[in-house]
């Protein structure tokens, strides 16, 4: 019954029509056994003939055997023998038989592959009953146009010539083919109805098997002819064989045109998966890196200088270096330079201690984002969820940040003496960044003026806790204001690291002794200025004197900020973490330090070495990706041995640090409005920073 | 030679706990009904032998066995354990093919385990990079959960997907243990199905036959 009627049914299109769907053959390919046996019994209860293999290979011998013996093929995408969709093509281009796909996977890439690659259908996992009740339909559609092939053999040929080349898929393809027929069997109905009508119910063409002898054959004189000019009848005749006929032919280069250019298609994809890999990652990473820090990435803040810097970085290499950096984990300021975003690695954050995530600079990233990003992974620890952003745009302020935390310096040590100073500032950070523009321009030189400092200092006394409030505010002050505006932040900035200041305090407490930091940061930053300007990378946003003045706040910044880092670590990292995050400040981002400062202050009192590996940066390591600490901390050393104790005398505040996130974001809003509210950047600064300058001078 | 004659008392399945012994057709039975009365346990049915000793210890209770299943099965689908696909598994299954559920099942614990066993030892691996290899076996894991109508360990499965396409090592591990987790869920309530199914078959499956 069934044998017959399928033939019967599928030529001629009437005869067991209505019991057609009974009895279909279908060929069920599946590597698991589970959803083989199931559709197995599935297919049976829709009374189709089931035959089954887990093999795809196997599945190809049976039908290349007969392939009338199969009405249809269900064949899943994932095997391991043999691509799912490279089975549908062969299948397709040899036996010309409907395939349906099946995969638990649903992308919609998987799918659109099974149609460009000429399934009838795409059935998704699990397979209902109710699915399989219908697919007889891609049997009777693709039997349809062969039976009109009689027709009009003629009209054919130009049609077929034509349309050699056409749609994604065969059916599609088919369905214009058969449309063509159509139309020019319309044209030939006038003519030769009788023939037309005739011919499918009484020629019984008997369905050409491609076997692979035939498909040989074929392959070779279409390779003969050339691709472009094999034409079927052509083709045919080189194929010499019996009972082909040009529409067979025709019909099977058209899936074989079809079949190279998705070989084709694919290969460039691949090709150009490849290519965009690399890319990829970063692009991927920034995501995750993004994800995972929050805000502390975009501490990475000194945007202005770190355009230079940052266009040495490279995306690929950063990642690498992310990667790098992410294993040691208290590398944050590796992590700082990726900012691309490799930031992934980082991601995973390394709940240890002092895991520096590296801030991922935000995709609009600030230009010197990449620097700081090591800071903010300290911080990070703390308060991952933080957003450091502030502290990212913290980095950006450029000069002035540096000026401003050096200033604050001073003025913390100012005040530490006892300077009575009341420094202006009246509003906490804010104030406080106020107040050093004040200064500033009351001094013509925050530091020439002790005064002046103690103001400052004054204002960075205020809120211990602020500290890290304050440096948020001079993150976010940094960020909005160009560079005075972030130097007075910072200056600031060190009223709210309170830590910071207090170190700073302990250390210096006898004016006598303020008297000498003042001037020894003075002339530290003085010295260091050089490196400070090769570290920063933004000549261009520092005037020279304003550079000096920079750089020193830069130092400043970048101790503080490793401070700042390394209080964010708990525990051990934290001195690697310094390091890191002078390598990050290093970047040559004077922003960094203006970020930098807020954070460290408490760090960089705390942390002597990590004031070390500061300075090494600044002395220019460009690349820090990976913590230079210890040749750095011998740079830095050298250069400010007198720094170090001063600066890093105490321990990192732990607690502080930890705390400190919090506050460190408060500090940065602060800072933000701040800036906001001061609108004598530039001219304070630049008044502030000859004013410095002539304080270095001291 | 003394043949035991016994008595199906049935209690209808619908109302348990009424006690209705239905009246033996023949009227020579009925001097046994005094004993049934004796013999009486609600819910059940029970052949009684002519000795009277309720026999439902024979495991004649096939109705209630039913009734089990059917409340665990309802059960499984609130918990979301299973879903309809399981019904479908359990149409597919007739005289043709009696065994089919537990059949299929049963390949479903083996090539699971199997897989499981494959993830947790690519996880393991320091050295795993090969997230690919991961999606393959979690492709089939996921396939046939759903062949099988598992539908929470189909969803941990994707999420486990999810996260292997993500090369997110931390939430494949984290997801392979809930995925262990479930499926030994899935295998516990699975087994604990079929062992009321086979009581119940073996209940059903038993007759006396009405001697007389």
């Amino acid at each position: 019954m069934t044998m017959e009627e399928k033939l019967g049914g599928s030529n001629g299109e009437d005869g067991g029509r209505d019991r057609f769907p009974i009895g279909m053959r279908v060929l069920a390919v599946d590597d698991d056994p589970i959803c083989l046996k199931v559709l197995e019994n599935l297919l049976r209860k829709c009374q189709y003939h089931v035959t089954t293999t887990n093999q795809a290979i196997t599945a190809l011998k049976m039908l290349r055997e007969n392939r009338n013996r199969y009405d249809l093929v269900i064949s899943d995408v994932n095997m391991p023998d043999m691509d799912g969709f490279k089975l549908l093509e062969l299948v397709g281009l040899e036996m010309d038989l409907p395939v349906i796909m099946l995969s638990a996977h649903s992308d919609t890439k998987l799918v659109m592959k099974g149609i460009t690659h000429g399934a009838c259908d795409y059935l998704l996992k699990p397979v209902r009953i109710e699915e399989l009740k219908n697919i007889w339909q891609h049997v009777v559609r693709k039997k349809k146009p062969d039976s009109k092939d009689q027709i009009n053999a003629s009209n054919q040929d130009k049609s077929r010539g034509g349309t050699g080349e056409t749609g994604p898929t065969s059916s599609s393809s088919d369905q214009k083919v058969s449309k063509k027929r159509k139309d020019q069997s319309e044209d030939e109905d006038e003519e030769g109805d009788d023939n037309g009508h005739e011919d499918p119910s009484t020629q019984k063409k008997s369905r050409v098997v491609w076997s692979v002898e035939l498909h040989r054959k074929f392959v070779s004189a279409v390779n003969q002819l050339g691709l472009e000019k094999a034409v079927p009848k052509k083709i045919l005749d080189l194929m010499n064989v019996d009972g082909l006929t040009r529409e067979n032919v025709a019909s099977h280069l058209q899936k074989y045109r079809l079949y190279l250019k998705r070989l084709s298609s694919v290969a460039t994809q691949q090709a150009n998966m490849v290519a965009a890999l690399g890319s990829k990652d970063p692009s991927y990473l920034r995501m995750g890196s993004l994800d995972g820090f929050g805000d502390f990435r975009t501490l990475t803040g000194p945007g202005r200088i770190s355009s230079a810097s940052l266009s040495s970085y490279q995306p690929g290499g950063l990642f690498g270096r992310l990667n790098s950096s992410a294993a040691l984990s208290l590398r944050g300021i590796s992590s700082g330079v990726i900012q691309s975003g490799h930031s992934q690695t980082l991601n995973n954050p390394i709940n240890g201690f002092g895991k520096i995530q590296p801030a991922v600079v935000p995709a609009n990233q600030n230009q010197n984002g990449t620097l700081f990003q090591g800071i903010p992974t300290s911080i990070n620890q703390l308060s991952q969820n933080k957003p450091t952003n502030h502290f990212g745009e913290f980095n950006r302020c450029n000069d002035p940040n540096a000026f401003g935390v050096a200033t604050n310096f001073q003025d913390a040590r100012v005040m530490v003496g006892g300077s009575s100073n009341t420094l202006p500032v009246s509003s906490g950070n804010p104030l406080l960044l106020q107040s050093n523009t004040q200064q500033t321009q009351h001094s013509g030189g925050a530091f020439g003026n002790q005064p002046s400092s103690l103001g400052v200092t004054s204002l960075n006394q205020e809120p211990f806790d602020m500290n890290v409030r304050g440096s948020s505010n001079f993150l976010d002050h940094g960020r909005c204001s160009e560079n005075w505006q972030s130097a007075v932040q910072l200056s600031s900035f060190p009223s709210n690291a309170l830590s910071a200041s207090e170190t700073f305090s302990h250390e210096q407490l006898p004016s006598n002794n303020l008297q000498e930091s003042i001037s020894w940061t003075s002339s530290h930053l003085s010295g260091s200025p050089l490196d400070l300007s090769s570290s920063m990378a933004n000549p261009a946003n520092l005037e020279d004197s304003r550079g000096n003045i920079s750089q020193v706040g830069l130092n400043n910044n970048v101790i503080q900020n490793i401070d700042y880092t390394t209080k964010q670590q708990w525990g051990d990292s934290r001195h690697d973490y310094n390091g890191n995050m002078n390598n990050s400040f290093s970047r040559g981002d004077s922003l960094v330090p203006a970020s930098g400062p807020m954070m460290d202050q408490s760090n960089v009192i705390s942390d002597k070495m990590n004031d070390v590996s500061l300075f090494s940066q600044f002395s220019g390591d460009s690349t820090y990706v990976v913590p230079h600490l210890d040749g750095e901390k011998s740079a830095f050393d050298t250069k400010s041995r007198s720094n170090d104790d001063f600066l890093f005398e105490t321990k990192p505040q732990n607690g502080f640090n930890q705390n400190s996130f919090e506050p460190l974001e408060n500090i940065m809003m602060s800072m933000i409005k701040s800036d906001q509210n001061n609108e004598t950047p530039l001219m304070d600064g630049e008044f502030g920073f000859d004013a410095y300058s002539l304080g270095s001078c001291i | 030679r003394w043949k035991p004659r016994l008595l199906e008392c049935e209690i209808p399945a619908s109302n348990p706990k009424s006690l209705q012994i239905s009246k033996p057709k023949k009227v020579n039975l009925r001097p046994h009904f005094l004993l049934l009365k004796f013999a009486f346990l609600p819910g059940f049915k029970y052949p009684v032998a002519k000795t009277g000793l309720p026999l439902w210890m024979l495991g004649l209770d096939a109705d209630r066995l039913r009734a089990d299943l059917n409340r665990l099965l309802a059960f499984l689908f609130h918990l979301g354990i299973l879903d309809e696909q399981y019904l479908q598994l359990q149409q597919l299954q007739d005289e043709s093919s009696p065994n089919f559920v537990s059949e299929v099942v049963n390949i479903y614990f083996h090539e699971s385990e199997k897989l499981l066993r494959n993830l947790r030892s690519l996880l393991m691996d320091r050295d795993f990079s090969d997230y690919d290899k991961m999606g393959i076996h979690l492709n089939q894991f996921i396939g046939s959960s759903s062949s099988i109508g598992a539908k929470r360990v189909r969803n941990v499965c994707v999420a486990f997907r999810a996260a292997s396409d993500q090369n997110n090592r931390a939430g494949c591990l984290r997801a392979l243990e809930l995925l262990e987790h479930e499926y030994c869920i899935l295998k516990n309530k699975l087994h604990e199905l079929f062992q009321i199914e086979q009581q119940r078959l073996l209940a059903a499956g038993v007759r006396y036959p009405m001697l007389n």
